[in-house]
């Protein structure tokens, strides 16, 4: 992606009908660290790789509770998230007191989507830098949203986004269909784990402090485990190879490396 | 001095009368350009409600009185709101007339949208008690008693009651204005006596205190409406009468 005269501003489209500003802020995506998550018969789940900065300080949080129903992982700018997490957990809380139950989980993103749009519209604005992996459950069961900063949104099976995730996606395309009939959360943990894997910068691995889980399913309330909570799901997935085994008809494995 | 005053309470030595319109002036009448809700005007009386545990019974008569006349007789007070809620409405005509289409206009907005999602009954009920809880804070009411009567979203029978001063609840059994005098105690002894009740029995016993109220409710009429919410069917009945036999009231004793 190069600099031309079309990008300045969001306001502006290029020849080719594109908004270049729009394009640069979802690389803000993809310079954050790795998230994913899945949806499974009754439960969605969360997993984040957490980046420190430097070795003294601790480990950026990437998962955000909103609602007893709902939660966000996110990639990119954090304050950006800030600012969103804070207007979903009002839409939320004013959808409770309102109507005494839930927000469903589409009409939650279909407001986020509305109020990102209007930072891609209007002069002087910018979009949001930040992507957002909304899990939920509602009346029609488990979501797995991604929120983009072009303000699209997306339901998804599952998805990982951020640094490196290209590596976890294959993961999760290969194993795609046999989510929705995981029904022990522990399994879908395990999965997600082994998608976040991949994402991993060279010699590194999944730590209690650097992983962040999060789950929520139908009677089960949005919940984070972090540090050592999460040392059990780490140990699930201990005795297994670091790379997945490659598909019949693939040749060698997929390299962890990505575009990027 | 008025306790109320539409106008600042400058101090008199300020001389406002070269600097701003009449209107801000002590002795200036009172002209409100808005006034806040003083009395209802065409009004509906009870609505009845009862929980059986195959749905919901909920009746009102189809009359809009003026005060003591019984001015527009064809009125609907029960309303269909979707698929899962009946609302009636007890009060000002007029204000539940605005309920009905803000409802109404809801129900557009889900089906608009279309994903499915659609507002059950205990959802009405409490956006409900938000607008008239809301509107008795700024001292501005919408003078109306409203029935909730449906299902949840597991389909479970729900009725709930909401008035003009936001008080809410639920209940197996509700009635509003006279009806909560004559009729409520009506429909609680049935339920205690027969806890198995029918939704045939519940309207059976809708009509016998429909009869009842009319007999003692002058602002009454034999005209109702009975709408059931049960086993996937949300309706509402035409207008029907019930039997009545004033034999009774050719000697009364006691008014001399």
């Amino acid at each position: 992606m190069y600099r031309n005269q079309y990008d300045n501003d969001v306001t502006v489209w290029s020849p080719q009908g594109r908004i270049h500003q729009i394009e640069y802020a979802m690389e803000a995506v993809k310079q954050g660290a790795a998230t994913l998550g899945i949806k499974g018969k009754n439960h969605s789940v969360l997993v984040a790789l957490k980046r420190a900065s430097s070795d003294l300080s601790s480990h950026q949080k990437k998962i955000i509770p909103i609602d007893d129903h709902a939660g966000i992982s996110i990639a990119g700018l954090t304050s950006d998230a800030r600012i969103l997490s804070r207007f979903m957990r009002t839409e939320c809380l004013n959808h409770r007191y309102i109507y005494g139950n839930p927000l469903s989980i589409s009409r939650l993103v279909t407001s986020v989507g509305d109020k990102a749009q209007t930072g891609t519209q209007i002069m002087g604005r910018r979009p949001y830098g930040v992507g957002l992996l909304v899990a939920g459950v509602d009346e029609s069961g488990p979501h797995i949203y991604y929120i983009c900063p072009s303000s699209n949104f997306y339901e998804c099976k599952c998805m990982a986004i951020g640094a490196r995730s290209q590596s976890a996606r294959t993961y999760l395309e290969r194993h795609k269909d046999e989510f929705k009939n995981v029904e022990e959360l522990n399994d879908l943990v395990a999965h997600a784990l082994r998608a976040l894997r991949d994402c991993l910068p060279n010699d590194t691995e999944l730590t209690t402090k650097n992983v962040s889980v999060a789950y929520v399913g139908r009677g089960v309330d949005f919940t984070m485990k972090d540090d050592d909570d999460v040392a059990e799901y780490l140990k699930s997935i201990e005795e297994e190879k670091a790379s997945p085994a490659p598909a019949p008809e693939e040749g060698a494995g997929e390299s962890m490396e990505t575009t990027q | 001095m008025a306790l109320f005053s539409n106008h600042l309470h400058l101090p008199k030595n300020v001389d406002m009368k070269d600097r701003v319109a009449d209107f801000w002036r002590d002795d200036a009448p009172i002209a409100d350009p808005k006034k806040h809700t003083l009395r209802p005007i065409v009004t509906g009386t009870s609505v009845l409600g009862i929980k059986t545990k195959s749905g919901v019974v909920i009746a009102a008569d189809t009359l809009g009185s003026y005060g003591s006349l019984a001015r527009f007789r064809d009125v609907t007070r029960l309303m269909r709101v979707n698929d899962s809620t009946i609302i009636g409405g007890f009060g000002d005509y007029a204000d539940f007339q605005h309920i009905m289409k803000l409802l109404e206009q809801q129900t557009i907005d889900d089906k608009v949208i279309g994903d499915g999602v659609y507002r059950d009954a205990p959802s009405i009920h409490s956006w409900l008690r938000c607008v008239l809880y809301n509107r008795r804070n700024k001292m501005n009411p919408l003078w109306n008693t409203v029935i909730v009567a449906g299902s949840t979203y597991a389909g479970e029978p729900y009725l709930g009651y909401v008035d003009k001063i936001g008080v809410s609840f639920q209940d197996k059994s509700v009635a509003t204005g006279f009806g909560s005098y004559i009729a409520q105690p009506m429909l609680r002894k049935a339920m205690e006596e027969n806890p198995d009740m029918s939704i045939d029995d519940a309207k059976r016993l809708m009509v016998r205190c429909l009869r009842v109220l009319f007999y003692r409710d002058c602002r009454a009429l034999n005209r109702f409406q009975i709408g059931v919410v049960a086993e996937g069917q949300c309706t509402i009945s035409e207008p029907i009468s019930a039997e009545t036999d004033w034999s009774v009231g050719a000697n009364p004793s006691g008014y001399e």
